[in-house]
């Protein structure tokens, strides 16, 4: 009485890490630019990572068809609330839309593992993290895909602030700068590197804040 | 002007061959007001006259922005026009989307005109009563349609509509020749001389006008009223005096540049503002 199974997958699994850190009036996204199928690499040059609004940028690991179909799905939504709203949508209201949109497959989901990180109204940083179906959550902090079961631990000992029971209650942002942000992604991957298969090659960084958005790459192992 | 037989329903000829309905529908472009374009190789502008209905309303928008790379200036019913808009703005990307790449203005005139043709043929629509300046930039170069409620859609060089329209067809009718190498500069100035003409005697300042520009390597946008007035002192057609038009610019000196006290050029270069979106009126 065993079930039949499918012999073929309408999925698969391109690898890759992402890491957004929120910070007082910064936001860190950053993501591996390797491509992986199996134990095959298919290019060691392919970004996760896409601006969707003037103060708000994407990074997704999973099944890169599926991530580049939710970013252009996304960039046009984009397009229509621009029209109709006279201006660019917020990090938050960005962040529903892509819960909603997410959830709307949830019998034929996107493989895709996403973190949103962007400014909010009041210029300060933030973070959401997602499942395939659109459960998220604001944080301060959070990684995703193949090397995030090693670079999360790493981040919570470094960011997670202290007890919640402490009163006054503590922000979710990180009180680093964000220099010291940069130096603690780029230490995140090159650790996570070392150990997982699927990431490395390069480094892409997205900075967002009150002056823009900047663009920052790093090399990473690749092996 | 009364032709009552044959013109109750738009699925209806009239002995002559001819669909009153939507003849009607021409008219109610005729009765809006203005909205005027011209073109360059490589810039198009589209102005409107605004006028609100009293001093406590606002403006009636006329001018769309469609795409990065397209606008669109009405005339007659708005409503209809921002429906319109809408259509154009979903075709635009939509086409993006599944082409990654711009949708080819002709493209979408055809199509908004398939879809004005359309309502001219059933029985249970009327025709949209508005008229279309469709103004963009694509591969073959620089473009300015007009698409009419009857479905038809022709290419212009420079093209009025609305009001006294036929003032601004007079004066681009002198000087269309020299619209397709002018300067950007002066294409906005030619069209802020047009628009005047609609106004027949009434002084032309920044709150009574609209104007927008979509060229090679900008966007399309709205300009905003204080970069309009300032070309419209620069220019001197305030319009009260009698059109001075070739000697007015020349005393200015250098009008070929955007120098001197006024510096449209950097002004409206784009949407400059941070946190302004690139919809922005």
């Amino acid at each position: 009485m065993t079930k039949e199974h499918a012999n073929w997958s309408p999925y698969d699994n391109n690898g890759g890490t992402c890491v957004a850190i929120a910070g007082a009036d910064y936001c860190v996204v950053a993501a591996d630019t390797r491509m992986s199928s199996g134990y095959n690499i298919l290019t060691r040059d392919y970004s996760k990572i896409t601006q969707l609004a003037d103060k708000c940028a994407m990074a997704s690991s999973g099944f890169q068809a599926d991530v580049r179909a939710l970013q252009k799905h996304l960039e046009a939504r984009h397009l229509i609330y621009q029209h109709q709203h006279n201006k660019q949508m917020s990090t938050p209201a960005m962040a529903q839309l892509l819960s909603n949109t997410l959830y709307y497959k949830r019998f034929f989901p996107y493989y895709a593992f996403n973190v949103l990180g962007g400014l909010d109204g009041e210029g300060k940083g933030c973070v959401f993290t997602y499942d395939a179906v659109g459960s998220y959550e604001r944080v301060g902090y959070s990684s995703q895909g193949s090397g995030s079961t090693l670079i999360m631990p790493f981040l919570d000992n470094q960011l997670k602030s202290p007890s919640p029971l402490l009163l006054p209650a503590k922000d979710a942002v990180t009180p680093l700068s964000e220099s010291e942000a940069l130096d603690l992604v780029k230490t995140c991957f090159a650790s996570a590197t070392e150990r997982d298969i699927y990431t490395g090659d390069k480094l892409e960084i997205v900075v967002l804040n009150a002056k823009g958005t900047r663009r920052e790459y790093m090399e990473l192992r690749k092996d | 002007m009364f032709r009552n037989q044959y013109d109750t329903d738009v699925t209806t000829w009239s002995p002559a061959g001819r669909l009153f309905q939507v003849e009607y529908a021409m008219e109610a472009v005729k009765q809006g007001s203005a909205a005027i374009g011209l073109r360059s190789k490589t810039h198009v502008v589209l102005a409107s006259v605004n006028k609100a209905n009293s001093e406590l309303s606002s403006h009636q928008k006329k001018i769309f922005k469609v795409d990065d790379h397209i606008g669109v200036a009405i005339a007659g019913l708005t409503a209809d026009g921002r429906v319109l808009s809408r259509y154009m703005r979903s075709e635009c990307i939509n086409y993006s989307y599944s082409y990654e790449s711009k949708l080819p203005v002709g493209r979408l005139v055809v199509q908004l005109a398939d879809k004005a043709q359309v309502c001219t043929q059933r029985s249970w629509k009327r025709p949209y009563g508005v008229g279309l300046l469709v103004g963009g930039l694509d591969e073959s170069g620089a473009h300015l349609y007009y698409n009419c409620p009857s479905g038809n859609y022709f290419e212009y060089q420079a093209f009025a509509i609305g009001s006294r329209s036929q003032a601004a067809k007079t004066y681009m009718e002198r000087k269309f020749e020299t619209f397709a190498e002018s300067s950007r500069e002066n294409l906005i100035k030619d069209a802020l001389f047009a628009l005047r003409e609609t106004l027949q005697g009434e002084k032309l300042t920044s709150t009574i006008c609209t104007v927008a520009v979509v060229g090679i390597g900008e966007a399309f946008h709205i300009l905003d009223k204080e970069t309009v007035q300032a070309l419209i002192n620069e220019f001197e057609i305030a319009g009260e005096e009698a059109p001075a038009n070739e000697a007015a610019p020349e005393d200015q000196g250098g009008d070929a540049q955007p120098g001197g006290d006024v510096q449209p050029g950097a002004a409206d270069q784009g949407p400059a503002d941070e946190g302004v979106a690139p919809m922005d009126i």
